[in-house]
């Protein structure tokens, strides 16, 4: 039997997560991010690594930047006449890398700067993000061969297969500043690697890396899939990207509700809650969205437009670490990480399982 | 009729040298199968009244009896089994209809037994449920679309009414009359107990148990029988029965002589008339009369209480539960086609009707692709049999399941399939005083208690093995469900993959 | 003290208790051993009809009418419960004549028995309270 390709069969996968951000909105180097999986290096196999930055794309901060992988340059040439239908492009470039051994084979790497055609999202009777997050849907599952992996504004993704510290080299990411940067490492279990399939997996401009297999996958899939979604990849990472997505942009929850959903507290908690709006409210959201719990072991952070969230299962069941220094925020797998991107880091403490770490860049910084 | 067409079907086995002919075989039977014969001191038995369901062999002090099939065979036939001439000699006597009880005994698959359940490997661990927190709770009813908030931002955690269980078990409905004041009583003092919910089925609800209401769902069905405004108030959910797995497309029958005393004051019936329900509810002949009367019911109870619709699993289940799905139900309830009945027509029960796995995977996929399944909760029945049915089933997509025959099991009955006769010897499917009383609720709820704590454990045990700490993360986690032995089309509609894949 | 008490609404007149009781009594190890072919002389008996039946022994009184009646001091107070030494037992029946619930019965060697909540064998429990299928028959304290 042929090794099925990625999309095909479910892929379980361990990982290295790394993460920074400035809650003064000071714009950091992505040299950092990816020197500090170094020492994370065993908890990846060179499968996938890759890396998100917020704040990268200043001068084009009101369009979305869609990144995308082609596997020739017909699909190129044919995606952009379908992207010139529902979007006004103002830019379009081949993102820089640099050769290097350690990365090989890899596709067409483009990014794309438009803005939506406001004919088609008043045809459509839908806002712009949800018009945006449509079109990704069906390039990645209706258009072979093209897959847009970052399409969020003023922000973007770079992955490849690889160990994550080449795949930083290879994008040249001490190029690009950002006020956060989250970082993945990948072991996956069931694939010959694939570009697309490397972390961070994004929907505008959510970003999620993630650590850990979980146990809930099909009930989440199938139950998000009710929304328009569609889990191509088969990963975990790409169905806590739409959980999020679903809750926080279409159900209008707040981080730190949405958390509540998927890393619920057992009822028992909830039933010894003393305050009771939240008692009220914890027991609302968990008979509300019962598909929604994530069970098994993560850890992941999730980034976002002015911030970033940490959370771990609700048994903490995957290792993660958060430090402090100054202005800046630290979110590891391991401590070692930390410790690269800053020596000096304090407060370094182990979150309790499903309890959320929100970091919020001051308003206006960003 | 003086020739015998039809042997025996079972012979009773007396060991004579440990018979102390105490006598109780005799005195336990109904059927009059056993007697004492005074001359010669020695018990002797008709086996052509024997119904096989052994309880003079569970009551004999010294195990002297056993029941056997007889071994009395007409020549083999593949086309013309056994069993298929003797309905024609009886047909042929009686110029009736055949009736059964219980489910459909046949041979048809059996999916759950073709489907395997996954465990954690390395990749991610199991969970020990003697260590960790291990949850089987579960609410039933429709999820609202939209999530509300006051002034302050705060949400409103208003909700439609839903059911709280405390695993993903219920007893299902079984009528008062078609089974005894005992076995009733079982029920709901167990699903009281156990934070469950039992089932009125559609014969009302004796005064004597309004104290279960909070777990008790009181059915509405064609007969209508027992239905008053204190009866729909008085339990924690109300059901529109459409059908019945066991018996889909046709009434009910609860003979007169069943229709005693308190049974005739529950229903609202006059003693000793016949209790028949029709095959459809005349107020119900199309999927908008059953929006009606989903909300009528629901005006009445000042929408307080969810409403089910059960239905049995017919060829088109899903169109039909997309229907009820719109309807303003809350849950639907599916009842496959071995589903237990306390009568049935033998030809329907045995040849209509689909099995539950499929149905369920059919209609759980097809409220999914329309996007509705969070308007209903799915409760499944007809034949779940251990906590492992559960499992699959939670896993394929149910919220939660029916049993009844499983818990008519733990009250003593031995599946002799002679509910019609009255004469239950276990004092379940009978009337008659002096049958009833042999099942004391104490031991009865307590057995019951037993079983769904048992299978509560079991639940547990498999869950953690697959890593999943809360039931609602297995429910619709159709990966962790492989089929042995199927084919193409019955994985594609399970929606599950072969092991091995 | 722990006495066993029946509730007519479970019996069902299966007459097993009496039957268990026998064996109990017996000392022998198998119940076909002990009863096959023979009448049996239980402590427990049950009267009633088929509408309602009840299982009799004795109560183990606070004030036995037994115990005074009897001639030849063969009945007394052990722990509370109620004893024969049969030893001492001439059988002229005055303890029958006194006792108000119908407990005492003739034993198969023309002596008097009577149901001694099987403390003196080797059942544990009163045989015929584990062997009730109805748990019409308990054996509790109820002060």
């Amino acid at each position: 039997m042929m090794m099925k390709r990625e999309g095909e069969v479910r892929i379980p996968s361990g990982c290295a997560i790394a993460a920074v951000i400035s809650k003064e909105g000071k714009r950091m180097s992505g040299q950092k991010i990816y020197e500090c999986m170094k020492p994370m290096h065993d908890r990846s196999n060179g499968l996938g690594g890759g890396f998100a930055g917020y704040g990268i794309y200043p001068e084009y901060k009101d369009l979305y930047a869609f990144h995308m992988f082609f596997d020739d340059r017909d699909t190129r040439k044919l995606c952009e006449a379908f992207l010139k239908e529902r979007f006004e492009i103002v830019q379009s470039e081949i993102i820089p890398t640099r050769k290097i051994p350690e990365i090989t084979n890899e596709p067409i790497i483009w990014r794309y700067f438009v803005a939506p055609l406001k004919s088609m999202t008043e045809k459509m009777q839908i806002d712009e993000k949800e018009f945006v997050a449509r079109t990704v849907m069906k390039i990645n599952t209706q258009m072979k061969g093209a897959y847009v992996f970052s399409s969020g504004k003023n922000m973007g993704t770079f992955k490849a297969v690889g160990f994550p510290e080449d795949v930083g080299v290879f994008y040249k990411l001490e190029e690009y500043e950002g006020y956060s940067w989250t970082a993945h490492g990948r072991y996956p279990t069931n694939t010959p690697g694939w570009w697309g399939g490397a972390h961070p997996f994004t929907l505008l401009d959510y970003s999620i890396v993630h650590n850990g297999e979980i146990s809930s996958y099909d009930a989440n899939r199938r139950f998000i899939e009710m929304f328009g979604y569609k889990c191509n990849l088969q990963t975990d990472t790409e169905v806590i990207t739409y959980i999020m997505d679903y809750l926080i942009r279409v159900k209008k929850l707040t981080l730190k509700e949405a958390a509540t959903v998927i890393a619920a507290p057992f009822w028992s908690t909830i039933e010894g809650k003393e305050d009771m709006e939240e008692k009220e409210r914890l027991e609302y959201l968990r008979k509300l969205f019962p598909s929604l719990l994530v069970t098994g072991p993560f850890s992941i952070v999730l980034g976002f437009d002015g911030g970033l969230m940490a959370l771990n299962d609700r048994l903490k069941l995957r290792s993660m670490v958060v430090g402090e220094k100054d202005d800046k925020v630290y979110i590891a797998s391991e401590e070692a990480a930390i410790r690269t991107m800053e020596p000096d880091a304090e407060k370094i403490w182990a979150p309790a399982g499903g309890e959320p770490v929100i970091v919020k860049v001051k308003d206006g910084a960003y | 009729m003086s020739i015998q067409y039809i042997y025996p079907e079972f012979e009773v086995i007396r060991n004579e040298n440990r018979c102390i002919a105490c006598r109780v075989c005799e005195r336990q039977c109904a059927n009059e199968v056993h007697s004492y014969n005074e001359d010669k001191k020695v018990m002797i038995s008709d086996e052509s009244k024997c119904v096989n369901c052994q309880r003079c062999v569970s009551l004999c002090p010294t195990r002297a009896l056993k029941i056997v099939k007889s071994d009395c065979t007409l020549r083999e036939n593949a086309n013309w089994q056994n069993d298929t001439i003797k309905e024609i000699y009886k047909q042929a006597g009686s110029g009736a209809v055949l009736l059964s009880s219980m489910g459909n005994p046949k041979s048809f698959p059996v999916y759950w037994d073709k489907i395997l359940i996954n465990a954690s490997q390395v990749t991610n661990p199991p969970i020990d449920p003697l260590r960790e927190p291990m949850e089987t709770k579960v609410f039933l009813g429709k999820k609202p679309d939209v999530i509300q908030r006051d002034e302050n931002g705060n949400i409103k955690c208003e909700m439609p009414p839903q059911i709280e269980l405390s695993m993903p078990v219920m007893f299902s409905a079984m009528s008062y009359g078609s089974i005894s004041y005992n076995a009733h009583a079982s029920l709901a003092r167990a699903a009281t107990e156990l934070g469950i919910l039992y089932n009125t089925g559609e014969g009302g609800l004796h005064e004597d148990f309004y104290v279960y209401g909070p777990n008790t769902i009181v059915q509405v069905a064609s007969g209508r029988f027992g239905v008053h405004e204190d009866y729909l108030s008085a339990g924690a959910a109300i059901e529109i029965k459409m059908g019945q797995g066991a018996k889909p497309g046709i009434g009910g029958h609860l003979p007169g002589a069943k229709i005693v005393g308190d049974v005739s004051k529950t229903r609202m019936i006059p003693e000793g008339s016949d209790a028949i329900s029709p095959a459809p509810h005349h107020d119900i002949y199309s999927i908008e009369d059953l929006r009606q009367l989903v909300f009528s019911l629901k005006e009445a109870t000042e929408y307080k209480k969810p409403v089910i619709v059960k239905v049995a699993a017919v060829h088109n289940i899903a169109a039909i539960a997309s229907g009820i799905a719109r309807s303003g139900a809350d849950i639907i309830a599916i009842d496959g086609f071995r589903g237990g009945t306390g009568a049935a027509p033998t030809r329907i029960r045995d040849n209509v009707g689909i099995p539950i796995e499929l149905a369920l995977a059919a209609v759980d996929q097809r409220l999914r692709d329309e996007g509705i399944r969070n308007n209903v909760s799915l409760v499944v029945g007809g034949s779940i049999r251990s906590a492992s049915d559960v499992i699959k089933a939670i896993a394929l997509g149910a919220d939660a399941c029916y049993i009844a025959t499983a818990a008519l099991l733990a009250l003593g009955c031995h599946l002799c399939r002679t509910c019609q006769s009255g004469k239950c010897n276990w004092g379940i499917a009978t009337q008659r005083p002096d049958l009833v009383k042999r099942l004391n609720p104490d031991i009865g709820s307590e057995r019951l208690v037993n079983l769904m704590n048992a299978w509560r454990h079991e639940i547990k045990e498999l869950m953690g093995g697959m890593g999943i700490n809360s039931i609602e993360a297995l429910r619709g986690n159709r990966l962790m469900l492989r089929g042995v032995g199927l084919n193409e089309k019955e994985l594609e509609i399970l929606g599950i993959s072969h092991a091995g894949e | 003290m722990k006495r066993v008490y029946v509730n007519e609404e479970w019996c069902l007149g299966c007459h097993l208790c009496e039957y268990n009781c026998a064996f109990a009594n017996s000392g022998l190890k198998d119940m076909a051993d002990a009863l096959k072919g023979k009448n049996i002389f239980p402590r427990i008996h049950v009267e009633g009809d088929e509408k309602i039946s009840y299982a009799v022994s004795c109560r183990h009184c606070e004030d036995p009418l037994c115990i005074k009646s009897c001639i030849a001091g063969a009945i007394s107070k052990v722990d509370g419960i109620v004893t024969v030494d049969r030893s001492k037992c001439v059988g002229c029946m005055t303890c029958i004549l006194v006792c108000p619930y119908g407990a005492l019965a003739l034993g198969e060697e023309g002596t008097m028995q009577k149901c001694e909540l099987c403390a003196k064998n080797s059942c544990g429990e009163p045989a015929c309270v584990t062997g009730c299928p109805n748990k019409a028959i308990v054996f509790e304290d109820r002060g």
